[in-house]
């Protein structure tokens, strides 16, 4: 069915920008305070208050433009979108309309089904943030808290290039990744720091765009994939038994797993857009810009591609090891600390530190195994100390805080047997104890090799030294 | 003594003649036994204005006071004064207490000014005659038949009818400069971004200012040194050093004190529609000005006949928006019954607002629709950068501009309520000078057949303040327009 359906997608994603203060007023931005003690005379529109700029969030837009390869604009106007609701105490919100101060620029993706593709970004701009409605628990009433009015947040539009529920995630992926690598979002989405809406329109292979549905409320990556699926079978299953798709906001509930109507078209309010006379245009100079560009740490994209040349790493490690400034650093840490390896570094990474991670629920920031204990553990695999089997034991012990790796090692006996007449000895011993398998070997089943392997490896409790193993025995069955 | 000017109050006080205390014990006596004809104040507050006054004595015993020190002021109700209501002369704010002083309030506090009290004024500052306030129109102290203007006419009564020497009003198409000339008073305009507009109610924000009434040129430049400076609080405040607004006001330079003052006379300013003896007045004026050293020099403003419609697209749209807070929900008039949210907004603001504001919010969301945006706010903003440039011509060839304030002297009070349009015509000449943001102050001039006050306006170019001022105060020195005070209230 959906051979013939193109599925074309654009997100919109509000980041709150990490800056103590909020946009328009001295308030803090701290969340989870009891309500409306982070609401100040501007925050709650008190006659004759006015907004006063916060140059840290343009700050943070500069940084996001620049790490995008977007072009910042040297003048963009704020403006009022007016609309009443309880909520939003000035009655208008004060965004950037006409000229936002981030125009293009574009996120790098990994899609699954057509590779590396760029989604290409029509503008992020800066704007407020509104308050809270309470419905629950104020029995027919509602409760009001402004502690959020105001809160910073950087709207970032994408073009439609995006065709796919799992193109939409790694989009959103990448770009939760950036915005924190950047230092200009904390990237909270339970805390709703980092919130996405997606237009979703399908179409036949070759035609022009369909009709689009915006669907709100996408606050994890897991609920964004539901209801884009969701979206897109209900938009192709309309089309296809003779309907139209009506251009509407759709709420996923994802308790449901659908997609329902909250307002169409016709009831769009007029916004009534016009710059905002209390606020001049926002000029940002050239020196700003480098001043900013400067401070800038290397971006995912370059670092990259720099793994995959500096380090031979192929793009799938390079993307993975880059997906957030912490791991990059992680890995980089352990490469410099063991001087080499880049690869068996990348692989441990990704396999048993990640695993763990995984498992404890933990950031690589809270890892109990550093980067430099992880070198200390490979350099002892490097230099035969211990098996690669005998590492993953010593780096759960590790793990659970027994102390590093030549501790362990010792404390444990676990150092390798390499020492080629004590291993010759044991074979030795296990050949004779095992005169059947023997024979089950020259009878020509090369299954009884591996058997007496496991013996001998058995018998030094997974010590010896496997190649060892392995040779010795070859050269006494084999003669 | 209590009805001198703000000058020989202030040498009076720091002379020890006089105390901060009798003062303003005399003009709330004053003001009790002659406001309730005017109705020129919406509160009054005694114990907080004697207070005061104690501590400008202190201060004045100290030898620690300037030269406002212990002077009574009021505040046109726009502006937020700590602990006293501020009421935009509207049900919506008619028992909102403000828990803020503006900027130019905290500024005359801390010269050492005595706050006596609000004053009346057109709701939400909207208003050639101070007709639209919930609390009644104020009376002209001429003829109290007569409207004072508007929006500030309780401010411009205040000083008229000598119930304080010195109050603020703000300006947003002449709201301050219109009054003046209608009570016979003085009333400035300064650049916009002079006088910080934080703590006042924004009517229409691309426009308003705040500035100074007073008696004379000298106490317009005197309050102006308190009110003004750059406030942080205010993106709009310019951030340029302090001056001396009373730098030119030096006596001396002989008999012909403005020799080398070009005045320009826009012959756009001359014609049909201006009173007859208007024109006469303004006319003396400018032989006055001559024969002090100044020549004239025709200029042409020929986009200027478009500030009224310009000003009637711009303001109301501002307008629209500033008043959406007054919805109901955090403070100000909340409708007693209601069936649902939009039925609260629709209640609480119907009641809350009168019929002037009522329009102009309509008007000013009208033209920021969608559809009606470009052919009207945004073609207005282009008609005002033409304005401007004019403005800006003119000055290649002139230092100052002058000509009437208002078309006419005051009308009766209920003559134009029926006509907006003629209402809104008012303004036509102080317009100008909010749509460019130029500085502009109105300075009585004369009398018409009926006995009542005739304003000139000087305009001069961006931060022009001091130099028209000193154009002002030469004219007063030759001159006794500014001296004479209204008969009914003497």
């Amino acid at each position: 069915m959906t051979a013939q359906w193109e599925v074309v997608i654009g997100l919109e994603t509000h980041a709150q920008l990490s800056t103590a203060a909020k946009i328009f007023s001295g308030a803090s931005t701290a969340f989870g305070a009891a309500p409306n003690t982070q609401a100040s005379a501007v925050d709650i529109a008190l006659p004759g208050v006015l907004p006063v700029l916060n140059r840290g969030a343009v700050e943070r837009a500069i940084r996001f433009g620049l790490a995008v390869g977007a072009t910042i604009s040297p003048r963009s106007v704020f403006a009022r979108k007016n609309y009443f609701y309880p909520d939003l105490p000035k009655g208008y919100q004060i965004s950037q309309y006409e000229i936002p101060v981030v125009q293009g620029g574009a996120i790098p993706i990994m899609s699954p089904a057509r590779g590396e593709i760029a989604v290409r970004l029509t503008r992020a701009h800066l704007e407020e943030d509104a308050g809270k409605s309470l419905h629950e628990d104020y029995h027919g009433m509602t409760g009001i808290d402004l502690n959020r009015a105001g809160t910073p947040l950087l709207e970032i539009v994408s073009e439609p290039d995006i065709r796919s529920s799992d193109e939409a995630v790694a989009y959103a992926k990448a770009l939760h990744a950036l915005v924190q690598w950047i230092g200009i979002c904390d990237g909270n989405m339970q805390e709703g720091s980092f919130r996405c809406d997606a237009n979703v329109s399908v179409r036949r292979a070759g035609e022009p765009l369909g009709t689009r549905c915006e669907i709100k409320n996408l606050n994890s990556f897991r609920f964004m994939q539901q209801a884009i699926d969701y979206e897109v079978r209900r938009q192709i299953e309309l089309i296809e038994d003779g309907g139209t798709v009506v251009q509407e906001t759709r709420l996923y509930d994802p308790d449901r797993h659908e997609t329902r109507p909250m307002r169409s078209k016709e009831d769009a309010q007029d916004y009534r857009y016009f710059p905002d006379p209390d606020l001049p245009p926002l000029v940002i100079s050239p020196a700003w810009i480098d001043a900013v560009k400067a401070s800038l740490p290397e971006l995912p994209a370059a670092m990259k591609v720099r793994f995959e040349t500096q380090y031979g790493l192929a793009a799938y490690d390079a993307t993975t090891l880059t997906a957030t400034r912490g791991l990059a650093a992680y890995y980089e840490d352990a490469v410099k600390a063991l001087d080499g390896e880049p690869k068996l570094v990348a692989n441990w990474v990704q396999g048993e530190v990640s695993a763990a991670l995984n498992k404890a629920e933990l950031d690589i920031a809270q890892a109990p195994v550093s980067a430099a204990g992880l070198a200390g553990l490979l350099k002892r695999i490097g230099d035969g100390t211990i098996s690669g089997k005998i590492a993953k034991d010593v780096f759960d012990a590790m793990w659970a805080g027994e102390g590093d790796a030549d501790a362990i090692i010792t404390n444990k006996g676990l150092q390798q047997i390499s020492d080629e007449g004590a291993i010759a000895t044991l074979v030795d011993g296990v050949l004779a104890a095992n005169p059947g398998t023997v024979a089950e070997f020259k009878a020509g089943k090369e299954k009884a090799f591996n058997s007496l392997v496991g013996q001998v490896m058995k018998a030094t409790k997974g010590a010896a030294n496997p190649a060892q193993v392995n040779a010795i025995l070859k050269r006494k069955l084999g003669g | 003594m209590i009805t001198a000017t703000i000058a020989e109050l202030s040498a009076a006080l720091h002379a020890k003649r006089l105390s901060s205390v009798e003062l303003t014990q005399g003009v709330l006596d004053r003001i009790a036994r002659i406001n309730p004809a005017l109705n020129a104040f919406v509160t009054v507050d005694a114990p907080g204005a004697l207070a005061a006054a104690k501590a400008a004595d202190a201060a004045l015993a100290a030898g620690t006071a300037g030269p406002l020190a212990g002077i009574p002021v009021a505040h046109k109700d726009v502006l937020m004064t700590a602990g006293l209501k501020t009421t935009c002369g509207s049900r919506m704010l008619a028992n909102f207490t403000a828990p803020y002083d503006a900027h130019v309030v905290a500024g005359l506090k801390r010269a050492g000014t005595v706050l006596v009290g609000k004053t009346n004024m057109d709701e939400f500052a909207m208003g050639s005659s101070n007709e639209t306030s919930y609390f009644g129109p104020v009376k002209n102290p001429w003829h109290v038949d007569y409207v004072p203007g508007g929006s500030s006419g309780g401010s411009a009564v205040a000083v008229a009818a000598r119930l304080v020497p010195g109050t603020t009003g703000t300006d947003t198409g002449g709201s301050i400069r219109q009054p003046a000339a209608l009570s016979g008073i003085c009333g400035m305009k300064p650049t916009y971004g002079v006088c910080s507009r934080y703590g006042l109610v924004a009517f229409a924000s691309s426009l308003d200012q705040a500035g100074p009434f007073a008696r004379t040129a000298e106490d317009l430049a005197l309050l102006l040194n308190a009110m003004a400076g750059h406030d942080a609080r205010d993106s709009t405040s310019l951030d340029r050093p302090a001056e001396d607004y009373t730098r030119l006001l030096r006596p001396g330079a002989g008999a012909r004190p403005l020799t080398g003052l070009r005045i320009g006379l826009p012959k756009e300013y001359a014609g049909d529609g201006i009173d007859a003896d208007v024109s006469r007045a303004i006319d003396a004026a400018v032989a006055e000005l001559r024969s002090l050293g100044a020549t004239t020099v025709d200029v042409s403003l020929p986009n200027v006949n478009l500030s009224v419609p310009v000003y009637y697209v711009i303001a109301p749209a501002e307008a629209s928006s500033n008043l959406s807070r007054f919805d109901g929900v955090r403070y100000g008039h909340r409708a007693a019954k209601y069936d649902d949210l939009l039925d609260m907004y629709k209640k609480s603001r119907a009641e809350g607002f009168g019929a002037e504001v009522r329009r102009r919010i309509l008007i000013g969301t009208y033209v920021l629709s969608h559809g009606y945006y470009d052919a009207y706010y945004l073609k207005a903003q282009q008609v005002r950068h033409l304005i401007a440039d004019d403005f800006h011509r003119a000055y290649q060839k002139c230092d100052v501009i002058m000509g009437p304030t208002a078309p006419t002297a005051a009308f009766r009070i209920g003559a134009k309520t029926g006509d907006p349009v003629q209402m809104y015509l008012n303004d036509i000449f102080t317009i100008a000078a909010n749509l460019t943001g130029a500085p502009a102050l109105s300075i009585p001039c004369g009398f018409d057949r009926n006995g009542l006050p005739i304003g000139l306006q000087i305009q001069g170019d961006y931060f022009a303040e001091a130099e028209i001022l000193s154009v002002a105060h030469r004219f007063q020195q030759a001159t006794d327009w500014h001296g004479r005070a209204p008969k009914e209230i003497a």
